[in-house]
């Protein structure tokens, strides 16, 4: 009787794996050398464009020389980009924002890191604080910068972060609403749903700035970004409160009736049982939703908020610089890029930490 | 039924004070006083009109247009906030007292002073529709241009009077339209069009943005009349005078040769026409509600209008536009204002 072998272990074996998976059929054969060809001719001048022949520093337009990017572009106007005109000696605000920001929201991302949750709490509820506070001033010694000052990446996280944190909390309240055993309470968020849904965000933000004004009595006015913050965050909040629901709607009837039998009222009914098994089902829809509103900040742009594509596209026409357009859009794409990334690895974390086995 | 008629005459009370809140700030001028600074409507960025630099701060006439007006208000040109505005919102930011004067590159035709309740106080850029073409297409007048295609900026009165140019003259043309200025150029660039047309000021600023600017050539036509100035809100003919007359003193200034150098030599000049521009003599400025010495501070502080033109969009800026219709009257162009006196 021989003894019996564990199976041969499967090598990593490069030719193999391609024989299998890239040459296997004729047409697969083509399809490998013609993909093959296009990412050899392409990769390369891409390279050549984005980093090598492109110029990255210097001091005025005639130094982006040869056919790479002219990087020196965004670099000479960063600061425009990042803070609008806001003042040059009131920046450390915003930098402190920043700061705060990546401080709250960073160590998320990072298992084990001590006090995680808190840093994520102090995130959602005192940092909208303190920013409410540091980035208009006025009081505390703080010299007031309006609001028609702010622009750039600055003006961008604002727009996205207050609608965000804005329409997580209206979006439970009317998804609640919604379900409520009481007709006018569930008539009311039924309207307010599918009115705001129905109508685009782009409609929304020029009845805000276009509209609005001419219904008010003349000289009485809000600020141009107010309007749209409350104009984005009412928008969001329908849509937060339908993917809400999706959650309350999976949770299994057994649930609700579960916790009354153990005599907890409404609130504490929601509060403890049914709302974390439903939010932690939606994530990825919630995270979803965000990504959508953070890309949908640009479309201030056509009521004249410069944020960071605004001011872009208003510098890339200057005359005096080459034709900048790609790299403006380039690096605005970057931008975006880096934070809807972040956002969507840090639901997938979420999910795998929160998974509760009701998947299969 | 109490409770309701005690809600009715509550909300009554409220819109009273609202209404009356706002008769209080009767003129626009003591409402900008109040306020501290003039708000003032622009572009988003157009080249030598009102762009941000590298700085973040707003430059071309427009703006400039704008500083002068705070300067003869405050004494200080830089009393003066900015919004900036799409083509769209323009007219409603006006109306609905957001800003108190529009500068944002505003053609004046009949529809838009006589039905939008606002007032045109002058023209600070005399513009008007031209044609790029490139070089080896040989055309040399707009005559010629019978079957091409034509790359334009959709939703701009430059659409309609290309349209009215080419049936006017029995032409035909194909458009290809796009939606931004750059798109625009690039379309021109990768040969989809055979002409560009947009404003005459703007052309050469594009034409620098091709590769080889040299491949392209402007045609002397014009085939429409832009004239462009500030706009402000009906109905408050003080207001309307101020910024009307802000204008004048920067073009009859540079008529009488005062610049932003010479200003305080010419306080001494002994031309009476110089005294009542700079309001050594005769006081100008109470009959606008100004300062006597608006004029003075206007030209010190922005200049006159001749070097608000050469600094923005003259020869050796990026625009590098010939002075052509806007230079004096006395030189061979339009700009003329009335006397000060």
């Amino acid at each position: 009787m021989s003894e019996s072998m564990a199976p041969p272990k499967r090598a990593f074996a490069p030719i193999r794996w391609m024989r299998e998976n890239l040459f296997n059929t004729w047409y697969n054969v083509l399809l490998t050398v013609v993909v093959v060809y296009m990412i050899g001719t392409s990769v390369g001048p891409l390279l050549n464009w984005l980093f090598l022949d492109a110029t990255f520093t210097g001091a005025d337009p005639k130094d982006c020389i040869g056919d790479g990017a002219c990087w020196l572009f965004i670099n000479q106007r960063l600061n425009f980009f990042m803070y609008g005109f806001y003042p040059d000696a009131q920046q450390w605000r915003v930098d402190i924002m920043f700061l705060l920001l990546a401080v709250a929201f960073v160590p998320q991302f990072i298992e084990r890191f001590p006090a995680r949750r808190w840093l994520g709490i102090f995130g959602m509820t005192g940092l909208p604080i303190i920013g409410y506070i540091l980035i208009p001033g006025g009081w505390f010694g703080l010299e007031e910068v309006q609001s028609h000052k702010w622009g750039g990446l600055m003006l961008t996280l604002i727009l996205a972060y207050v609608g965000i944190i804005g329409s997580l909390p209206l979006g439970v309240i009317l998804a609640l609403g919604r379900r409520s055993e009481m007709p006018i309470i569930r008539g009311f968020c039924v309207i307010f749903i599918e009115v705001w849904r129905a109508v685009p965000l782009i409609t929304v933000l020029f009845m805000a700035s276009v509209m609005l004004p001419l219904f008010l009595p003349e000289g009485m006015n809000f600020e141009k970004l107010l309007r749209a913050l409350i104009g984005i965050t009412l928008w969001q909040s329908a849509y937060m409160a339908e993917v809400i629901r999706g959650g309350l709607q999976a949770i299994p009837r057994g649930q609700y009736e579960a916790a009354s039998a153990l005599g907890l009222g409404y609130w504490r009914k929601m509060r403890l049982i049914i709302l974390p098994q439903a939010l932690t089902l939606v994530i990825p829809g919630i995270v979803n939703t965000f990504i959508g509103l953070f890309m949908d900040t640009t479309l201030v742009l056509i009521i004249g908020l410069f944020d960071i594509l605004g001011t872009v596209q208003s510098t890339i026409t200057d005359p005096s610089w080459q034709n900048v357009a790609t790299e403006g859009y380039v690096f605005v794409a970057f931008c975006f890029w880096v934070f809807c990334f972040g956002m969507s690895r840090y639901s997938q974390n979420l999910e795998r930490k929160l998974d509760t086995g009701h998947k299969t | 039924m109490k409770k309701l008629i005690t809600l009715a005459a509550g909300t009554a009370t409220l819109l009273g004070t609202l209404m009356a809140g706002n008769a209080m700030a009767a003129t626009t001028l003591d409402a900008v006083k109040q306020k501290g600074h003039l708000q003032c409507g622009v572009t988003s960025g157009l080249p030598g009109f009102s762009q941000p630099d590298d700085k973040g701060h707003w430059t071309g006439i427009d703006v400039d247009t704008c500083r002068a007006v705070a300067a003869a208000i405050f004494g200080d040109a830089e009393k003066v906030q900015f919004t900036p505005l799409t083509a769209k919102e323009r007219f409603t930011a006006l109306q609905s007292g957001e800003i108190d004067v529009l500068s944002r590159n505003t053609t004046w035709t009949l529809t838009r002073d006589a039905s939008l309740g606002l007032n045109f106080t002058g023209t600070n850029y005399y513009d008007g529709q031209g044609f790029l073409i490139k070089k080896d297409i040989g055309v040399t007048d707009a005559k010629e241009l019978n079957g091409a295609t034509v790359c334009i900026q959709a939703g701009t009165t430059t659409e309609l009077n290309l349209a009215d140019y080419f049936r006017a003259n029995n032409m035909e043309f194909k458009p290809i339209v796009f939606d931004t200025s750059e798109q625009t150029v690039q379309g021109f660039a990768s040969g989809r069009c055979d002409v560009l047309t947009s404003d005459r000021s703007q052309l050469a600023a594009l034409r620098s943005k091709l590769a080889d600017p040299s491949s392209a050539v402007i045609l002397p036509n014009t085939i429409s009349k832009e004239p462009l100035g500030p706009v402000v809100r009906q109905g408050d003919d003080q207001w309307f005078n101020i910024v009307k007359w802000v204008l004048f003193a920067q073009i009859n200034a540079e008529e009488l040769g005062v610049t932003s150098e010479n200003v305080d030599d010419m306080k001494k000049s002994d031309n009476p026409n110089i005294q009542r521009l700079l309001g050594t003599d005769g006081d100008m400025g109470a009959k606008l509600g100004l300062p006597a010495d608006f004029g003075y501070k206007i030209i010190k502080e922005v200049g006159n209008y001749g070097e608000m033109y050469n600094r923005n969009v003259g020869p050796g800026t990026p625009l590098d536009l010939e002075r052509g219709l806007n230079a004096l009257w006395t030189e061979g162009g339009i700009m003329y204002a009335p006397p000060m006196r």
